[in-house]
């Protein structure tokens, strides 16, 4: 802990006058500002790519225990070279704003309010119902042709997800369940 | 796309963002990139820099036009007149690439005699149209002689009366630089500089390239707007080399991946269609027969069909029960996401999982979207934020208005946290078809979870109740081969997903569990050329096949970027080739087209086809290669046939097969527009989907109640719903609130000052908006007419930290015939000054400007409700790929 | 130049606070997109608060001018006169009809780091100080909030954040990315730009490309391109070019930016000690009470 009067001298107005400078330089500049240097610099990095539109950026994820620090381009992407636009310049902020949510909710039918329920809970509640709906809408065969599809269970999205979860959900959702309301944003 | 897919063999992009930096002159219409596509942008900015020509054709001057060296206003959805003058232009002025259209493309190929063109029939109609059905047969489209499309005999000379080029020059006749001024409202000298640019900029010297998006995708007749501009590059000879082609530019991380591994109805990975419930589809067998093309690369359909069902259901799929073709669902026509959602208004659909999607906010005609999801019994929505699609039954207009009312809406709601892009490993394929792989930075916080934990856990449960049960009905989900090793969270490998997606060899021995290898990493595959139709491959999307082969590195997530194209860094579907059909980068005898524009060329002593990129021919195929009674697969095509997945390997002008709406373009008006067609004696496409509802009406050509053209556009700062802009600050306070453009003279006109509150209706919807009055919008002229247009962004909702309507509120649902895309770019509207009123008072209001009353088609080429749609026909277009 | 990848000077590290080498940005509006990119690079790395949710009505732009949480500011300027050789519509036809020229014009502004700061002298406390690279810095664990500075500054950029705002009170305005400099990274609005309108480097070499720039532009019917680089008034030249269209009143810059405490230059050294007469007062009543 620095006395009061090494604090004194410290300070960079007397360090200015002190030293016979004309108040600008190097100077006067803080312990502070002295130690300068960037978050970054001694952080991990994962290479990653924008979750934003089709152009596919480069992106490079700084990180330290377990904590995200920085996202910036990536310069070694021959698509974009480490620049990218706003949306993608605000990705650290897509991962950390305040209004982000980190708990499963679970509204019940004809209530006011959402209730929290745990994760583990909400899974088995949602694999019941998607077993009880299949069970009762599955069609196995129509005027003697075989169907064995529903199509009282849908799902939608998949532009923003990864090619392997899309994989798994057609996978699991078509080629187990025998869903066919597949759909996403695309359109062939 | 199909209109990509039609013309050239496959739905992507034909070329790369960088490689825009190579061309002489860059047409941008269908999209403002500098907007949507910033960085993409770059590209188009260092070719200006380089001395091309930017050219942007759009209703609105946008951040795109200010950055072009010409902007041409155009009516919104006029696009196939404008294109349409184009290709007239180059074929009366003889401005096209003779030796390349000659070779490459079907232009000499020679039609039925029976084939009927519109001028022919002098109506809007081609051959082959069911009046009573709403649908084409397109039996007649096809070439003379043999039914297949494998041999078409040829007119080098392009003379013969009933070749392609002959009937194309016809076909377009009527598209003459006045009627571009009638339709569009372009004059003719500036509808010339343009033609002048973009020939003058073709060539065997020189290169034009053509980049839209959803532009030109969101309109009743997208894939012929998309049609138009690929016969127009085909006829410049713009396809297949550097500074040309046609690049789609997809609006999400991956969309083009998102069709490529399909959460689609209708087909599966790699563009295999799904199996339907048609008579000639029973069995395996017939599926594969009627699939299977018997030259070009789709001649291997059984080998990639069959390795998806032994990736989908492991040592179950054998031989013997067709590789359980059987348990996969069979469809029986459109169940695309507007036909559920009918279906979800009328309460037969029990339950939805929605991921990383917002159709409260997202959907065309929201309200009924809204509507809808409150007559599901339960619904899963799966996000970052809280998006109105999960507070819908608390907090909508519809809440506030009354129309719905929270403690009568029986919908179970489950909201469940995700992972973002850093907090977990995959990956995404992009606008030019490349696959690049996310490392995970740090686990997700909280309860939130990836999607692929989320169905790896749901799979576990379900198949777990499959397993406890004995109904016949469960054995698909007992014969699923989820194998799938986890990470200490219980989220399962994605490199080993990526492995099934890539495909590998069977044998007996499976390795240890916990590999991501599922029979060893030497038993991977190098590429789709080791697929087998033996049972004896499996192989999750075979277009991506190569990307995770037998060296054991994931290819996607190569960083080392070699040359300008990015070989090295990520992975293009297909083997890695960056700018598809680059055998017609050389001239017919294998020689470059010139030193400039050199691309891909035949290495004669090395008898090879060598590069700046990977060949998209066969390598060791010689450019004098002649079939010589070869008559199956690639070895049926000629040595000069650049588009390899087609049957005669030639590009398609014209379209023999695989469109819903006709062979060549024609231009009909927006379903809701203020003008009649003066091309032809109809004004809307007749195969087109109205989906015709009540609460889903269109008003009827030149409605004087609705006197102005709407488009919709997205804004740089916002992204598509807003679930992943409009939550954050530092985007947040860039747009802020939803605004309608219009141009000084409508603003005079209606007594508006710039940031006045306005009411924006139509027949679906009245919504609020601040009015930003411009100079970026102008009234457009037609013999003395002025017609307005404006044009609105469409990133707000009733949730996060901003509030704004829905633009969404106002589209109509429609189907596009080939692909059921609706039409948000071309509508029509009525702007009334003043803020809109809120609570009970927004129906009556509604109800003054735009009556709800009368019949569902107001509309006079509207069907009756109950008649036959267009659109419900399948077309087997899987082949023929993406996309938004 | 873009293309060059990780060679370009946005993008490759440097040694310039090491090697105490002038450092400068050049923004070339004619290459902007005006996608604020910039901006929110800014406010990421540099963790600047959100200014408020504000439709200004005012073109695109919703940020409306820099400030102490606006540190890169995209000007979005709308004039009825044609740009370089640009054809927008019909106006170049040589028709009648409403379609006169219009050009939509994009620039992000930032704080020029004067050469002589008003900023900087204006400061009682030596919270301001000239780095290594010739940047201005204010320090804001030094800055007492007094708002001296604010109205020192000819281009108003320099501010105090108000409540209830984090560190209310304190002076702030662009670092030039200091931090990220001393580790030899480029500031984030250069790096993050996609069309690389914003170019930082070496003030000498950025001056170059300015001029070389304002050249191929003239040549090309750009007739009005010209440098924003005031060095012949008492901010003594700065170190963020513009290259501008037209007049610098268009863009919010001053014809002739001055300084208002050049005349008081040669009396600083008097005025430094008054002030050191109170400030050894209050030390001394510190020292006491300690």
């Amino acid at each position: 802990m620095d006395s009061p009067v090494d604090l004194f001298l410290k300070w960079p107005l007397v360090r200015q006058i002190l030293g016979r400078k004309d108040g600008t330089g190097l100077e006067s500049m803080s312990d502070k500002t002295r130690a300068l240097h960037a978050r970054i610099d001694d952080a991990k990095v994962a290479r990653s790519i924008c979750p934003y539109c089709g152009v596919g950026c480069g992106q490079l994820i700084y990180h330290k225990n377990g904590k995200l620090v920085s996202i910036e381009g990536d310069p070694e992407s021959p698509i974009s070279q480490g620049n990218l636009c706003p949306k993608g310049a605000a990705s650290f902020q897509l991962l950390t704003h305040s209004r982000r949510e980190l708990k499963v909710k679970y509204r019940a039918p004809r209530a006011k309010s959402w209730s929290e329920i745990s994760l583990d809970r909400a899974m088995s509640m949602v694999a019941d119902r998607i077993w009880e709906s299949r069970k009762r809408t599955f069609i196995h065969e129509q005027d003697g042709v075989v169907l064995n599809r529903t199509k009282a269970i849908a799902h939608l999205g998949g532009a923003t997800l990864d090619n392997e979860e899309n994989y798994l959900i057609k996978k699991l959702f078509a080629g187990g369940l025998g869903m066919v309301c597949i759909s996403n944003q695309a359109r062939i | 796309m199909p209109g990509l897919g039609t013309s050239f063999g496959r739905g992507g992009a034909t070329t790369a963002q960088q490689d825009l930096a190579n061309a002489d002159c860059i047409l941008i219409e269908g999209s403002s990139m500098a907007e949507a596509h910033p960085v993409g942008f770059r590209w188009v900015m260092k070719a200006k820099e380089k001395g091309a020509t930017i050219i942007h054709v759009d209703p609105r001057f946008s951040r795109t036009s200010a950055l072009a060296d010409i902007w041409v206003p155009i009516r919104a959805g006029t696009d196939i007149a404008f294109l349409g003058g184009l290709v007239r232009h180059v074929l009366t002025e003889e401005k096209f690439f003779r030796e390349y259209v000659v070779h490459y493309t079907n232009a000499s190929c020679i039609l039925r005699e029976d084939f009927r063109d519109t001028e022919d029939n002098g109506d809007a109609y081609f051959s082959g149209w069911n009046e009573a059905e709403r649908f084409y047969d397109p039996k007649t489209w096809a070439y003379e002689g043999e039914d297949n499309l494998s041999f078409p005999r040829r007119d080098l000379s392009l003379q013969h009366p009933r070749c392609v080029f002959q009937k194309l020059k016809r076909h377009f006749s009527r598209y003459t630089p006045q009627m571009v001024a009638k339709v569009c409202g372009i004059p003719p000298e500036l509808f010339l500089q343009v033609a002048d640019h973009l020939t003058s900029c073709s060539g065997p010297e020189k290169t034009a390239a053509i980049c839209y998006a959803v532009g030109w995708t969101q309109h009743s007749k997208g894939v012929q707007i998309i049609r138009t501009a690929a016969i127009l590059q085909l006829l410049l000879g713009n396809i297949g080399r550097p500074g040309g082609g046609i690049l789609a530019l997809r609006g999400h991380a991956s969309i083009q991946g998102s069709t490529d591994i399909p959460t689609l109805y209708d087909i599966l990975p790699g563009y295999l269609n799904m199996p339907s419930a048609s008579k000639d589809e029973h069995s395996l067998g017939d599926h594969l027969k009627k699939n299977t093309k018997p030259t070009g690369l789709w001649a291997n359909y059984p080998k990639y069909y069959i390795s998806l069902l032994k990736a989908y259901y492991g040592a179950r799929a054998t031989k013997e029960n067709d590789y359980g073709y059987d348990w996969m669902p069979k469809i029986t026509g459109d169940h695309s996401f507007f036909e559920f959602l009918y279906d979800m208004l009328d309460g037969k659909m029990e339950g939805m999982l929605v991921m990383g999607q917002n159709p409260a906010v997202g959907a065309q005609n929201a309200r009924l979207e809204r509507k809808a999801l409150a007559r599901l019994q339960w619904l899963v929505v799966r996000d970052l934020v809280e998006v109105e699609t999960a507070s819908f039954w608390y907090d909508s207009p519809e809440i506030e208005r009354g129309e719905l009312k929270t403690e009568e809406i029986e919908t179970e709601v489950f909201l469940f946290p995700v992972a973002g892009h850093a907090e977990k490993e995959g990956s995404f394929t992009q606008t030019q078809r490349l696959v690049q792989w996310r490392e995970k930075a740090v686990d997700p916080p909280g309860e939130s979870r990836s999607e692929s934990w989320f169905m790896h856990q749901l799979a576990k449960r379900l198949i777990a109740k499959a397993h406890a049960s004995n109904d016949p009905l469960d054995e698909p989900l007992r014969a699923l081969d989820w194998w799938y090793p986890e990470d200490e969270h219980g989220e399962p490998k994605m490199e080993a997903v990526l492995a099934e997606i890539n495909g590998w060899k069977i044998s007996s021995e499976p390795a240890p569990n916990e590999s991501i290898f599922r029979y060893g990493v030497e038993a991977q595959l190098d590429g789709f050329n080791d697929l087998k139709d033996d049972g004896s491959t499996a192989c999750g999307c075979w277009i991506y096949s190569g990307i995770f082969p037998s060296d054991g590195k994931n290819k996607a997530l190569a960083r080392e970027s070699r040359d300008y194209l990015g070989h090295g860094w990520g992975f293009a579907w297909p083997a890695d080739r960056r700018i598809i059909y680059n055998r017609a980068s050389a001239a017919p005898d294998g020689s470059p087209w010139s030193e400039r524009k050199k691309l891909v060329w035949w290495d004669a002593p090395n008898e090879s086809w060598t590069g700046y990129d990977v060949p998209d021919f066969q390598k060791d195929k010689p450019p004098n290669y002649q079939p010589n009674g070869h008559r199956e697969g690639l070895a049926a095509q000629p040595g000069d046939a650049p588009f390899i997945l087609h049957e005669d390997g030639l590009a398609w002008l014209h379209v023999p097969k695989g469109l819903q709406d006709g062979p060549m373009p024609t231009h009909f008006e927006a379903l809701e527009s203020p003008m009649h067609n003066a091309l032809y004696p109809r004004d809307t496409n007749p195969v087109v989907d109205w989906f015709t509802r009540a609460t889903n009406r269109f008003a009827p050509p030149n409605d004087p109640r609705f006197p102005y053209i709407l488009t919709t556009y997205r804004l740089t700062e916002h992204h598509t719903a807003g679930g992943m802009s409009r939550f954050l600050p530092h985007l947040a306070e860039l747009q802020p609130e939803m605004f309608v453009e219009l141009s000084r003279e409508l603003a005079t006109e209606l007594g508006i000052k710039n940031g006045d509150d306005v009411c924006v209706v139509n027949l679906r919807a009245a919504i609020g908006a601040r009015a930003l009055v411009s100079r970026r919008l102008r009234p457009l002229h037609f013999d003395g007419r002025i017609i307005h247009q404006v044009a609105m962004p469409f990133h707000w909702g009733s949730a996060g930290p901003l509030r704004g309507d829905v633009a969404n509120d106002l589209m109509a649902i429609s189907g596009e015939p080939n692909v059921t895309i609706m039409e948000t770019k071309a509508l029509v509207c009525n702007i009334v000054p003043g803020k809109l009123p809120r609570g009970p008072a927004y129906l009556p209001f509604l109800n003054k400007y735009a009556s709800q009353a009368g019949p569902e088609n107001l509309h006079p080429e509207q069907p009756a409700p109950g008649a036959p749609e267009g659109g419900k026909h399948q077309s087997g277009h899987g082949q023929h790929g993406t996309s938004e | 130049m873009i293309g060059e990848g990780i060679q370009s000077t946005n993008q490759r590290r440097h040694s310039f606070v090491e090697d105490r080498v002038e450092v400068g940005f050049f923004t070339d509006p004619t290459v902007c997109i005006g996608c604020k990119a910039c901006e929110v690079a800014c406010k990421e790395w540099n963790d600047v608060p959100d200014d408020g949710y504000t439709w200004t009505g005012n073109s695109y732009d919703n940020t409306g001018h820099l400030g102490a949480s606006t540190w890169r500011h995209v000007l979005f300027v709308e004039q009825d006169q044609q740009k370089g050789k640009q054809v927008v519509g019909t106006h170049s036809l040589g028709k009648d009809g409403d379609d006169d020229p219009f050009r939509w014009i994009f620039l992000s502004d930032v704080c020029k780091h004067c050469e002589n700061a008003g900023c900087l002298e204006a400061c009682p406390t030596g919270s301001i100080v000239r780095t290594e690279v010739g940047s201005v810095l204010v320090q804001n664990d030094v800055c007492n909030g007094c708002g001296y500075c604010v109205v020192s500054c000819p281009f108003g950029v320099i501010d105090r954040r108000p409540e209830p705002l984090p560190d209310a009170g304190g002076a702030f305005k662009c670092t030039f990315c200091y931090d990220r400099q001393k580790s030899g990274l480029t500031p984030a609005c250069a790096k993050v730009c996609p069309t690389e309108s914003i170019v930082f480097g070496r003030l000498d070499d950025v001056r170059a490309l300015a001029r070389k720039r304002v050249e191929t532009l003239r040549a090309s019917g750009y007739d009005d391109a010209q440098i924003y680089d005031p060095t012949e008034t008492s901010v003594g030249g700065i170190h963020a070019l513009f290259l501008l269209l037209g007049e610098a009143e268009a863009y919010g810059l001053p014809p002739k930016p001055e300084i208002p405490t050049i005349y008081l230059k040669s009396s600083w050294s008097a005025a430094a000690v008054a002030a050191l007469g109170a400030v050894l007062a209050v030390g001394a009543a510190f020292a006491f009470f300690a």
